[in-house]
């Protein structure tokens, strides 16, 4: 298990680096930032000075090796356009994305099971249409659309909540409803199929022989097997989320990582852009290494074969 | 007295629109401390039968269309669930066939064990797990303390399918049912798990339903063998007057289908021609006609009933209009 955590860590560091070098190679594949930050009309003096300035005149490979070695010591430079420290730029924004990510996924969770386990229950009758139904559609809706569509409803029409920005529990609302739904969805049609196909098992025959109450026969026999595939779901779903869900960010103007990235982008602000991005690698690992070890907490086969 | 009767039990099956009956009216009783072998090949309404007793068969798409099963003097059929469920695994056990995939992968040997013990002993799961321990010892798994916390990917197919014995004995049933128990497994294994189950039986006095399709196995073990087919008892009596003279021909036809001593070796097993019939489109008639060499035109057009054979031995009966021994002799 220890050698098996070790060598999974191997493998992240390795993604990480991969991930950063590959956003370092386009970045530089992008434009000059030095124009985009001067003034229309800058001279080529005035350029160079702001390239020198920048490190940008020196040779791609030797921008490479301080790169790394900065990124190794989580210094990505200075933002330029904050004219600050890259990386407390992006951790700065890391609770609104944390709060955002969080809620969404504690809908998710919570309500895709009660909504999957209920499809489950309830197959070949109306519950089962209705909660399938929905699922799709929450699965399908564009999350922008969703989300402009209950600002009007609940900020604009009824005035109960804000349109945006990041103030407060009543400020996460809305934002966390709208990624939640499409998490609720997902979660809640991976659950039934997944329990759909663990009742037809012989070990549920099984349980059933032993004449245990239904609620232990669907605990421990039918949801307690069909967790796998919902556990990788929900590793996937919070790496992204977690990484920052731009539409979303956008629509409700909540100021997380995702936002923060594309406008950096924009703004060919490389150091934000790559300590951005090493950021959700990063986050991307660590949630893999735990999901990893969650499977080997429910199926001891994949703990054996470790 | 009868411990378990049933009367007219019908079954059927919904497949894409058809339906089949695929057990018509099906009626006979297992004594107390009795062992019964009911013998017959796939779709012969054996197991079938079993679950829809249990109320484990899946409805849709299966449904039970009428009869009685009475257990202990009360109708299996038409108590409800709640009380359906006090029996299972308490004084009905049940063994599956496929001792593979009948244990839930992620639970641990123990807990699946102690779950009928803390369902119908009440017990707390410190007991039950005690229990457990003497219950591994009673069917042949040693170091049953250490095994309990294991997982059933760390048992082999045959240790798995004494552990499946030992749940399904766990709560002393008056009544076990086992399914194909030993198909699934080696030949040898076969053999200890054969010898296990009689040795259990006897010494927990219960009465057993064995069903199989290896009427090597029903020698071993049953007092009484119940031939079936298409749903239909086709023979039934106690097993030294059956395999010593058959009166179906489909008994006849397994019996002689079974390899042994007497014959030649390097010769060719008899085999039955043709195949099941097909329960969604069902024929007049005896349903074993069209694979049977000795059938009369009677047995195409009308199903025979199930009759006493004149041989002065109690309980030999007999599913067939035409008279065997005669056409053998």
């Amino acid at each position: 298990m220890g050698r098996f955590l070790l060598s999974r860590l191997g493998d992240g560091i390795v993604a990480i680096w991969g991930v950063v070098t590959i956003v370092f190679v386009v970045s530089r594949l992008l434009g000059d930032p030095a124009i985009l930050l001067l003034p229309v009309g800058a001279t080529e003096e005035q350029l160079q000075a702001l390239r020198a300035g920048l490190g940008l005149d020196r040779p791609i490979w030797e921008q490479y090796v301080t790169f790394l070695g900065g990124a190794l010591r989580g210094d990505f430079g200075q933002s330029f356009q904050f004219m600050r420290p890259a990386l407390s730029v992006v951790l700065e924004r890391m609770p609104a994305t944390m709060a955002l990510a969080g809620s969404a996924l504690l809908v998710g969770v919570v309500l895709g099971c009660v909504a999957g386990s209920m499809a489950a229950l309830f197959r070949g009758t109306i519950v089962e249409g209705v909660v399938m139904l929905l699922a799709l559609l929450g699965q399908a809706t564009p999350v922008f659309w969703l989300g402009l569509l209950l600002i009007l409803l609940f900020a604009v029409d009824l005035g109960l909540l804000p349109t945006g920005g990041y103030d407060g529990p009543m400020s996460l609302v809305l934002p966390a409803l709208t990624l939640g739904t499409f998490t609720t969805a997902s979660i809640a049609r991976l659950l039934r199929s997944g329990m759909l196909d663990v009742m037809k098992d012989d070990h549920v025959r099984t349980a059933r022989a032993k004449g245990l109450l239904p609620g232990t026969v669907f605990l421990w026999h039918i949801a307690r097997n069909s967790l796998i595939p919902v556990v990788t779901m929900v590793g996937i779903l919070a790496g992204e989320l977690l990484g920052g869900s731009v539409v979303t960010e956008t629509v409700f103007s909540w100021p997380g990582v995702g936002r923060l990235i594309v406008q950096a982008m924009e703004a060919k602000d490389f150091p934000v852009v790559q300590a951005g991005v090493m950021v959700i690698a990063t986050i991307f690992v660590v949630i893999n290494l735990f999901v990893d070890l969650l499977y080997g907490l429910l199926d001891p086969r994949i703990r054996a074969r470790r | 007295m009868a411990l378990l009767a049933i009367e007219g039990l019908s079954v059927g099956f919904a497949r894409e629109g058809r339906f089949a009956r695929v057990i018509p009216d099906l009626t006979y009783s297992v004594e107390a401390g009795e062992t019964l072998g009911i013998v017959g090949e796939s779709g012969s309404g054996k197991s079938v039968h079993a679950l829809a007793l249990l109320g484990l068969l899946p409805q849709p798409p299966g449904r039970i269309l009428g009869g009685r099963a009475v257990f202990d003097g009360h109708d299996l059929l038409a108590m409800p669930e709640a009380r359906l469920r006090d029996l299972r695994g308490g004084r009905i056990g049940m063994i599956f066939q496929d001792p593979m995939t009948a244990l839930n992968p992620v639970l641990t040997i123990g807990r699946q064990i102690a779950e009928p013990l803390i369902r119908h002993k009440a017990m707390s799961m410190r007991q039950a797990l005690d229990r457990a321990t003497d219950l591994l010892a009673l069917v042949g798994i040693r170091d049953g303390a250490r095994r309990l916390s294991q997982y059933p990917h760390e048992f082999s197919g045959g240790m798995r399918q004494r552990v499946m014995i030992a749940i399904a004995i766990s709560c002393e049933p008056a009544l076990l049912i086992a399914d194909e128990p030993t198909t699934a497994l080696d030949v040898t294994v076969q053999g200890q798990i054969l010898d296990l189950m009689a040795e259990l039986r006897d010494r927990l006095r219960m009465t057993m339903v064995w069903i199989t399709h290896d009427m090597g196995v029903v020698a071993g073990i049953a007092d009484t063998i119940q031939v079936m087919y298409a749903g239909r008892i086709m023979e039934r009596g106690p097993v030294n007057a059956v395999f010593a003279s058959p009166r179906s021909a489909y008994t006849y036809g397994l019996l002689q289908s079974l390899p042994h001593g007497a014959r030649p070796p390097g010769g060719r097993l008899m085999q039955i021609p043709g195949a099941p019939p097909d329960m969604f489109a069902p024929t007049p008639g005896d349903p074993f006609a069209p694979r049977n060499p000795f059938a009369t035109p009677r047995c195409h057009r009308e199903a025979p009933p199930l009759r006493a054979v004149e041989d002065s031995v109690a309980g030999h009966m007999v599913a067939a209009w035409y008279d065997l021994p005669r056409l053998l002799a």
